[in-house]
C-alpha cells in the first residue's frame, strides 16, 4: 500500500487516508489562530485556485476539451436515463415527453421474459465466475514454478495470444469447430462412435460453450496480474521455508497463495460485481433463434427491444434496472470483503 | 539464479508434473490456432470431411485467393484501417491531454476532475440514451460515430497519469520551469519523449480495441459500404451458420457450403494478421501496462 505522499496536493489523497488527514489538521490548527478570518480577508487572486490557474492555464486548456467530451458523451446520456420513467415521444424530445413513473419497470417485471432473462443472466455470470475465475490463478502459480526461462516465456506468449482475437473471430471459430457436419469436434465424436451434436443450436450447451471458450481466450491474459503479484513476494520467505524443510507444494500453499490473496480478493470483488454485466458482445454473437431459451440475457433483450424494436423508454428501464442491480451487487460484495478481511475497493 | 543441484526426489517429481500440466495447457491453447492456419491452406473438401487434424492436407491457397477477390472484405479491411488509425490517434491525444494535467499534484481541482471522470466507470446512461444522443447529434451512419463516442477510456487516463507521476522525475519538470519553459513545452519536450513505453502500451490497447470492435458499427452504421471488417466477418463466419445447422441436405447447398468453408479459415488468418505480426514486439510493453494499472488501483 502506498503511504499517501501526495497528501497536500489534492482532495482525493486526503480522502484515501483520513487518518493522516486528521493528524495533519491537528498539527496545522495551532499555527493559524484565526483561520476563518484569514480566508475572508484574502484577495481572490491570491487564492489557491487563482494561483494554480495562473501557473497552469495551459494545462487547464488541455483538460477542457476532455471534460467537454465527458459531459456530452457520458453525462448527457446519464441525464437521458429519465426516459426510463417517461413515454418517449421523438417529436417532444427527452425532456418534453410525459412522465409515467414506474410503468416500464412494472411491465418488465411482469413480462413474459423476465424470469428467463434473470435466470440466464445470472446463470451465465455465476457459471463464468465459478469456473473462469480460478484458472488464471492456477496458471500463474504453475508458471511461477518454472525455472527454464524459455519454456516459461513460450507458455506466456502462447496463452496471452487468444486475448487479442476479436469476439467475432472467437465466435466464428466456435461455429466452425462445432459445426455438426463439418466441424472438427463432431468429426472427432464420430470417430469415437458417437453421434454429432449441434452444439451451437442446442440450448443445453450454450452456457458451457460460452464459459469454456472464455477460459481458453482469457486464462493467459488474466494470469499476468497474478504473476506480477507473485514477483513481489519476498524471496527470503521461501528461503526460510526451505530451511525449515517445506516442499514446493507447501511453499505454494503457505507462501505464494497468501501472498497474492489481496490481488485475488480485489479481482473477485470486481468480477462478482459484474456477474450481471454479462458481456453483451459474445452472447449476442453466439445467440440464434434455436438457443434463445438459454442465451437470452438482459443486455441482448435491451438491444432487441430498444435498437431493433425502437421501444426506447421500455428498454432504457430494463437497462437501468440491470445497472442498478449491478452496482448494488458490487457494493454488497465490497462490504462483505471489508468486514471479513483487510482488502476492499473502498 | 543459483543452480540447485541438490534437489530432492520430491522436487524433481514436482517439476516434471508442473511441466506436464503446462504442456497440456500450451497444447490446448495452441491447437485451435494451428488448426485454423493449417485448414486455411488445405483443400476445403478435406477440411469439411474431417481429414485435416493438425497438418495441412492437399495444399492450396484458393481460400486466400477468394478473400483477396472479395469486394466486401477488402472494403471492410480498408474501413477498419481508417477507423483504427483515426480512432487511435484521437484516443492517444485525449488521453495525454487528460492524464498530464492530472499528474501535476498542485493543480487545483485535480481531485474533482478525476472523480468526474472515474464516476463514469461506475455509472453510465446505458445503451439507449447514448444511442439517442448519437442520433440527435446527426452522427448515425457517419465516420464520426466510429471514433467519437469512445474517444477516450477512463482507465487508460488513470494508467497514464500514474505513469507520469511515477516515472517522470519531478526535478526534471522543476528544472525546466526554472528555465522558463511553459507547461506545454515541458509536456512536449520532456515528458512525452520519456513516455514512449506507456505510449506504446496505449497504442496497442486502443488500436486492438478499434480493430476488433463491431458493436458501435452494428448500431450506428446502416450503410454496408462503411462496415468495418468485423461486421463483414460476422456475416461470413457466424450468420452463414443457420443454413449449415438446420440440416437442409440438398446437393446445391452442400456445394455452396464447401465454397463458403474454404474462405472461412483464410479470412480468420487475414483478419488477425496485423495484430499477430505486431504482437511479439509489443509483448514486453503490455505486461508493463497491465501492472502499472493494477498496482495503483
Amino acid at each position: 500500500m502506498e503511504l499517501c505522499p501526495g497528501l497536500f496536493y489534492g482532495g482525493s489523497r486526503a480522502a484515501i487516508c483520513p487518518r493522516i488527514a486528521r493528524e495533519v489538521k491537528a498539527v496545522l490548527k495551532p499555527l493559524s489562530p484565526l483561520p476563518s478570518a484569514r480566508i475572508r480577508t484574502a484577495k481572490w487572486w491570491e487564492s489557491r485556485a487563482a494561483k494554480s490557474f495562473r501557473k497552469y492555464w495551459q494545462l487547464y486548456l488541455l483538460l477542457f476539451p476532455v471534460v467537454v467530451y465527458f459531459v456530452i458523451f457520458h453525462y448527457i446520456p446519464m441525464y437521458g436515463v429519465q426516459i426510463a420513467f417517461k413515454d418517449f415521444i421523438a417529436t417532444k424530445g427527452i425532456t418534453g415527453s410525459p412522465w409515467v413513473g414506474f410503468k416500464h419497470f412494472e411491465r418488465f417485471f411482469h413480462g413474459y421474459y423476465f424470469w428467463r432473462l434473470i435466470k440466464n443472466t445470472l446463470g451465465i455470470g455465476v457459471y463464468e465466475l465459478v469456473v473462469g475465475f480460478p484458472f488464471p490463478i492456477l496458471l500463474a502459480l504453475l508458471l511461477n514454478e518454472v525455472r527454464v526461462k524459455w519454456f516459461k516465456r513460450t507458455v506466456q506468449t502462447v496463452t496471452y495470444a487468444p486475448h487479442f482475437l476479436s469476439t467475432v473471430v472467437l465466435v466464428g471459430m466456435l461455429v466452425i469447430f462445432l459445426s455438426p457436419e463439418s466441424g472438427i469436434v463432431n468429426h472427432f465424436l464420430e470417430r469415437l462412435g458417437g453421434k454429432p451434436i449441434a452444439f451451437m443450436t442446442e440450448p443445453g450447451w450454450f452456457k458451457t460453450i460460452y464459459v469454456f471458450s472464455g477460459v481458453w481466450q482469457q486464462m493467459g491474459w488474466g494470469s499476468i496480474i497474478y504473476l506480477a503479484a507473485l514477483t513481489s513476494i519476498d524471496p527470503q520467505l521461501h528461503e526460510a521455508a526451505r530451511v525449515d524443510g517445506a516442499g514446493r507444494l507447501q511453499r505454494i500453499w503457505h507462501i505464494n497463495l497468501p501472498g497474492i490473496l489481496p490481488t485475488i480478493v480485489i479481482l473477485l470483488i470486481l468480477s462478482t460485481g459484474s456477474v450481471l454485466a454479462v458481456g453483451f458482445e459474445k452472447v449476442f454473437l453466439m445467440q440464434n433463434s434455436l438457443n434463445m431459451e438459454s442465451s437470452d440475457v438482459i443486455a441482448t433483450y435491451v438491444y432487441r427491444s430498444g435498437i431493433l424494436g425502437a421501444e426506447y423508454s421500455f428498454s432504457s428501464a430494463v437497462g437501468l434496472f440491470n445497472s442498478v442491480v449491478n452496482f448494488i451487487l458490487l457494493a454488497v460484495v465490497n462490504t462483505i470483503a471489508r468486514k471479513t478481511g483487510e482488502t476492499s475497493l473502498w | 539464479m543459483v543452480k540447485k543441484r541438490n534437489q530432492t526426489a520430491g522436487e524433481r517429481v514436482f517439476d516434471y508434473l508442473n511441466t506436464f500440466v503446462l504442456l497440456i495447457i500450451l497444447a490446448a491453447v495452441l491447437y485451435p490456432l494451428v488448426f485454423v492456419l493449417s485448414a486455411s491452406i488445405s483443400d476445403p473438401q478435406k477440411v469439411v470431411s474431417g481429414q485435416v487434424w493438425l497438418w495441412p492436407e492437399g495444399l492450396t491457397l484458393r481460400g486466400y485467393e477468394k478473400v483477396f477477390h472479395n469486394g466486401d472484405i477488402l472494403r471492410g479491411y480498408i474501413n477498419t484501417i481508417l477507423y483504427t488509425l483515426a480512432g487511435t490517434a484521437l484516443n492517444l491525444l485525449l488521453t495525454v491531454m487528460a492524464a498530464y494535467p492530472l499528474s501535476r499534484r498542485d493543480l487545483y481541482g485535480r481531485g474533482v476532475v478525476t472523480a468526474f471522470f472515474v464516476f463514469t466507470m461506475f455509472f453510465s446512461g446505458g445503451l439507449i440514451p447514448t444511442y439517442l444522443l448519437i442520433k440527435k447529434l446527426g452522427m448515425i451512419n457517419t465516420f464520426w460515430a466510429m471514433i467519437i463516442p469512445g474517444a477516450v477510456a477512463v482507465w487508460n487516463i488513470v494508467i497514464m497519469r500514474t505513469f507520469f507521476q511515477q516515472s517522470i522525475p519531478r526535478e526534471l519538470e522543476e528544472a525546466a520551469e526554472m528555465d522558463g519553459g511553459s507547461n506545454m513545452t515541458i509536456l512536449l519536450r520532456i515528458v512525452l519523449p520519456l513516455s514512449m513505453p506507456i505510449l506504446a502500451v496505449m497504442t496497442l490497447f486502443y488500436s486492438v480495441g478499434h480493430w476488433n470492435a463491431f458493436f458501435n458499427a452494428l448500431i450506428y452504421l446502416t450503410d454496408r459500404s462503411k462496415y468495418p471488417l468485423q461486421l463483414i466477418l460476422r456475416e461470413i463466419l457466424i450468420q452463414s451458420q443457420m443454413s449449415d445447422m438446420v440440416q437442409v441436405s440438398e446437393e446445391s447447398l452442400a456445394k455452396s457450403i464447401m465454397e463458403a468453408e474454404s474462405i472461412k479459415y483464410a479470412v480468420v488468418i487475414v483478419a488477425n494478421l496485423p495484430i499477430f505480426l505486431l504482437y511479439p514486439f509489443l509483448q514486453r510493453y503490455f505486461v508493463k501496462g497491465i501492472t502499472i494499472g493494477a498496482l495503483k488501483g
